[in-house]
């Protein structure tokens, strides 16, 4: 999908027909990604886990080289050699070293000499508001201070272009938004010679809180299935109408890809009949899921933004959720709202086994795996089978990582609905004895 | 940026030394300590390199005057082999981290050498290296120190290759981001996220490595027959002699040797390496030693650290110079050359083949095999048997302790001590017992193995049942839960993974302790229990080559299928089924 450069600016990254695979696998991660990126904006990345942002991100940064197409910085009249730095979710500070000599870092490996180095380091140390902190090590720092020290240690070494990888996502929610604000002020101002900020998220409001232009992504594999142009002027308030429209859009966009890059009637996961990868959703999840939707406010129809809002999780925890109940026929998912079916709003009003019971009735009647078990569990006169047989069944359509955690996902679901039984030690399936 | 701020950079690092304040009294204590040891060291390297012919006019003689000086370069031994074997480690283990390749081969190259029976290489060592230095006693001091290098290297290195295969992607990547060069990136990653491990790896090797010196200074390999100056073949001269107050002075010092070298040299080296511990979390309990603190409150812990910066920044020199090109993701060797370098180890492991079994062919029959296997298996049980009896005597009492944080506190270095010390020291007191009551050999012969390598399971519990968290213990409680239900479902759950560790590493220990326990003598005294380890000692003793080799070749089949079909699944249950964090 191509995506529109702003005129005037110029470019700085391009990407063209990306594809990427695992290698040894046939699993694709990145199928056809293009994408330009110009000098002056900041462009987030928004995608489930399995879209391979982060694969796109590190094939720009040069740590990965794609499997197909090209990812290359390009030069500029005013950028003759560009340059990327990069911020990690876990920080990546080397705990054995000083703030400043984390900071340092980057600088000494490009010789720069000691004097000058530690002089950039100060000033860059100072700029994101660390001073005091320089001889301190990054374990006696809080989780927003050590990010700072990432930031620093990227910022110091002048790059064209600043990757960021989930930078806020495992910072608590207070901490996670001085640091984004204090980082639009430093943008905004000018203050740090950055062309260009790519981020990589799963977080909605943050990605239209920052960005200027955010790309969206299906996953397995990854595309880009939408461009999304924020317009809204910063600093940006997350109780603006606007701001919640174009969140509640950005909700039901990453909901309709599934129609696009699924066409059949199953298909809200990757992969049709036992070949489904499904996700590690527990039956506590979706029990809670559908209670909270049945309730006060909702009454069975609750919008997707408004769902994460009260749940506390984020969207990339939620999608999951709400399409295995759509998986189930549990609930249907229209736009950005997700609607319980009546069957879902008898599972909220019953006891536990009458939920085990529509529980495994929706299970036997909707998810081919579950039917493929207990068929063969049938058919055996022991009414045994390795569970080793069907992961090597599974592995023939998926990754042995998929095949791993969907057989997981449905031990866990079969157990709960008592469909079949499961001993860890044996890694056997058997049928539920019957007295 | 105010211009101040470019004032603010430290000195330069050689001027915190020559600070002109008034020196303090640790600093006094501190240089007294250096400067001795430096003495020390030079009287004992004076004796390494002089003529052979002094080992002849200068022979070990039974003083105890003279113990301290032979304590002395049996000490430098050790330290000669901690040297090489950390060099080696770090060249071979980033080695095989590095490089695919190289990997490929290093790998299970270094997993078989840590099973095998390091005493019967003496043979082949001695003989080599006293060709390298004619005339000298250096040859033979290498093939001692070679003797405890092997005791230690591959382990060493095998802790460190996994570290640095366990390394988090994120700060590899931010190596690859920020352009670090090979050799900075080893400086400021590879080498200190590998320290606590190899530091704690060494120490343990070190207490194995003990237990080699002390065998591998009196040697007698065919004719030749070498007594180093040092405390094993003051031990050895003392059993020819059935001096058993010898005896007792060599023990008294080894131990005293043992304690100072843990005080004096690992202590500080574990403190100091706390700081290279992956977390980022200030940890609680940090490793302490008085030493360390003493050399921090002085201005010496420059000095003593200015070598290793030195190194480094002479490493840095190689450095090339900063490339402006983008590092892109690992780059695929081209076919051509994989399929040479393949085609390259087929025809290595064919030609190897073909050389041993040739060998094989020419100087043994299947009957001899045979023997061997036959006496393994006989080895073979009384390791599994010893194994079992140390668990049962120690397991409990190392959960009584590990479950009372003050005793675990107090014993667990004793535990530590007790392993490091050479049990060989005390097989005379065993032998005496045996000749003086007559005993049957094969049966009391066999303690001897798991002497020194017990201790391992013991602090390994300890270890296992302090880690036990104190709400499943209170639940224990609660519930009553005691006698046989709290072993079966409390303590032995909670300790597995740990007294795997323990009981792994013992059995390897005493494989390794046959060669030397399954034979021993007390004056004209022989006492021999049938197994593979006398088989491979009366071999060495007889110079028979060949039958040194298929002692070493069978004994390393068995532990290697023993670590593969015995104690690898047990841990592999443990990690799964046990692990409470």
């Amino acid at each position: 999908m191509a995506t529109v450069a702003t005129d005037a600016k110029p470019l700085l990254v391009e990407v063209k027909g990306l594809k990427h695979f695992y290698t040894g696998e046939e699993h694709l991660v990145l199928d056809d990604v293009n994408l330009e990126l110009t000098q002056g904006e900041i462009v987030g990345l928004l995608g489930r886990s399995g879209s391979g942002k982060s694969t796109l991100l590190r094939s720009i940064a040069g740590l990965i080289r794609p499997s197909k197409g090209i990812a290359r910085l390009v030069p500029g009249p005013d950028v003759a050699d560009p340059s990327v730095a990069m911020v990690f979710q876990t920080f990546a500070l080397f705990p054995w070293l000083t703030v400043l000599e984390n900071v340092e870092l980057g600088l000494e490996a490009q010789k720069v000499p000691a004097a000058e180095a530690r002089a950039r380091a100060i000033a860059a140390i100072d700029l994101i508001g660390l001073d005091g902190f320089e001889n301190a090590y990054p374990k006696e720092l809080s989780g927003g201070m050590r990010q700072r020290v990432g930031l620093a240690r990227a910022l110091v070494v002048n790059p064209s272009l600043l990757l960021m990888d989930e930078p806020f996502s495992a910072l608590d929610v207070l901490t996670a938004e001085t640091l984004r604000t204090d980082l639009l002020d430093l943008w905004s101002e000018g203050r740090v010679p950055i062309k260009s900020i790519l981020i990589v998220t799963h977080n909605i409001e943050e990605a239209v809180l920052m960005c200027d232009r955010i790309l969206v992504f299906s996953s397995n594999p990854g595309r880009v299935v939408a461009e999304i142009k924020v317009d809204l002027p910063q600093p940006r308030d997350r109780l603006d109408p606007a701001f919640r429209a174009l969140v509640d859009d950005i909700y039901a966009r990453m909901t309709a890809r599934t129609e696009m890059t699924a066409p059949m009637r199953d298909g809200v996961f990757p992969g049709t009949g036992i070949a489904m990868v499904l996700p590690r959703v527990s039956t506590n999840s979706i029990a809670g899921l559908i209670e909270e939707v049945d309730g006060t406010p909702f009454d069975g129809k609750a919008s997707m933004s408004e769902l994460a809002d009260s749940l506390q999780l984020e969207a990339d925890e939620l999608f999951p959720m709400a399409e295995t109940l759509q998986l189930l026929r549990f609930a249907e998912l229209r736009g950005a709202e997700l609607v319980l079916t009546p069957s879902a709003r008898r599972y909220a009003q019953g006891d536990v086994d009458q939920r085990k019971a529509l529980f495994a009735q929706a299970l036997s009647q909707h998810v081919p795996l579950v039917q493929h078990i207990r068929r063969v569990l049938d058919e055996r006169a022991s009414h045994e089978a390795p569970a080793r047989r069907f992961r090597d069944e599974l592995e023939d359509y998926m990754s042995e990582d998929y095949a791993d955690e969907t057989l997981r996902t449905v031990t866990l679901w079969g157990r709960y609905a008592e469909v079949f039984a499961y001993d860890e030690d044996d890694d056997r399936f058997s049928l539920e004895d019957q007295h | 940026m105010s211009p101040d701020r470019n004032s603010a950079r430290p000195l330069p690092a050689f001027s915190r030394m020559l600070r002109l304040t008034r020196p303090s009294r640790e600093d006094a204590i501190a240089f007294v300590i250096l400067a001795g040891l430096g003495v020390l060291f030079f009287r004992a390297a004076q004796g390494a390199v002089a003529p052979l012919s002094t080992l002849r006019l200068e022979p070990v003689v039974l003083d105890p005057w003279f113990l301290p000086y032979y304590a002395l370069r049996t000490t430098l031994r050790m330290f000669a082999a901690l040297f090489a074997s950390t060099v080696f480690t770090l060249v071979v283990a980033t080695l095989a981290a590095r490089s695919r390749h190289a990997g490929q081969l290093i790998v299970p190259a270094l997993d078989i050498l840590q099973s095998l029976p390091i005493f019967g290489f003496l043979t082949f060592t001695v003989t080599f290296f006293m060709g390298l230095f004619p005339g000298s006693v250096l040859g033979v001091e290498c093939a001692s120190i070679f003797t405890i290098f092997t005791s230690q290297a591959w382990n060493m290195a095998f802790s460190f290759y996994q570290s640095l295969r366990s390394i988090p992607s994120d700060l590899e990547e931010a190596t690859m981001i920020y352009r670090l060069s090979p050799i900075r990136r080893f400086l400021k990653l590879d080498l200190p996220f590998g320290t606590p491990a190899l530091v704690w790896n060494a120490m343990m090797s070190m207490s194995g490595g003990w237990f080699f010196v002390v065998a591998s200074e009196a040697i007698t390999v065919g004719n030749t027959s070498v007594t180093l100056p040092g405390i094993g073949s003051f031990l050895a001269q003392a059993i020819i002699k059935q001096d058993l107050g010898a005896v007792g002075e060599a023990v008294g010092v080894m131990a005293l040797v043992i304690l100072a070298y843990d005080q004096l040299f690992f202590r500080p080296i574990v403190a100091w390496a706390d700081r290279f511990r992956f977390e980022m979390t200030a940890s609680t309990e940090r490793p302490r030693s008085w030493v360390f603190d003493m050399l921090r409150r002085t201005r010496l812990l420059p000095v003593v650290l200015a070598p290793l910066g030195a190194i480094g920044r002479m490493l840095l020199a190689f450095e090339p110079r900063v490339t402006r090109r983008r590092i892109v993701g690992e780059r695929r060797t081209p076919a051509m050359v994989e399929w040479l370098w393949q085609a390259f180890v087929a025809v290595a492991v064919l030609v190897a083949l073909f050389l041993t079994v040739r060998y094989v062919m020419r100087y043994l029959v299947w009957h001899e095999v045979l023997t061997a296997v036959v006496l393994g298996c006989y080895t073979m049980t009384r390791v599994l048997v010893l194994i079992v009896l140390a668990s049962m005597i120690w397991v409990p009492i190392g959960v009584w302790i590990g479950l009372r944080p003050v005793w675990a506190e107090r014993l667990q270095p004793v535990a530590q001590f007790l392993a490091a010390f050479p049990a060989n020291v005390l097989f005379p007191f065993v032998v005496i017992a045996i000749v003086r009551w007559n005993l049957a050999p094969d049966l009391w012969l066999s303690p001897l193995m798991i002497l020194g390598t017990q201790w391992y399971i013991l602090f390994n519990v300890i270890a296992g049942a302090s880690a036990i968290p104190t709400d499943l213990r209170e639940a224990a409680d609660m519930f009553h839960v005691r006698g046989w239900q709290w072993w079966r479902q409390v303590a032995l759950p909670g300790i597995f993974p740990f007294y795997i560790t323990g009981a792994l590493t013992a059995s390897g220990g005493s494989w390794n302790a046959s060669v030397l326990s399954e034979l021993v003598t007390w004056g004209d005294h022989k006492v021999v229990a049938h197994g593979l380890g006398s088989y491979i000692e009366e071999a060495t003793i007889a110079g028979d080559y060949a039958r040194v080799a298929l002692g070493i070749g069978v004994m390393s089949l068995f532990v290697i299928g023993f670590n593969r079909f015995l104690w690898r699944p047990l841990y592999a249950y443990g990690e799964r089924r046990m692990r409470l964090t």
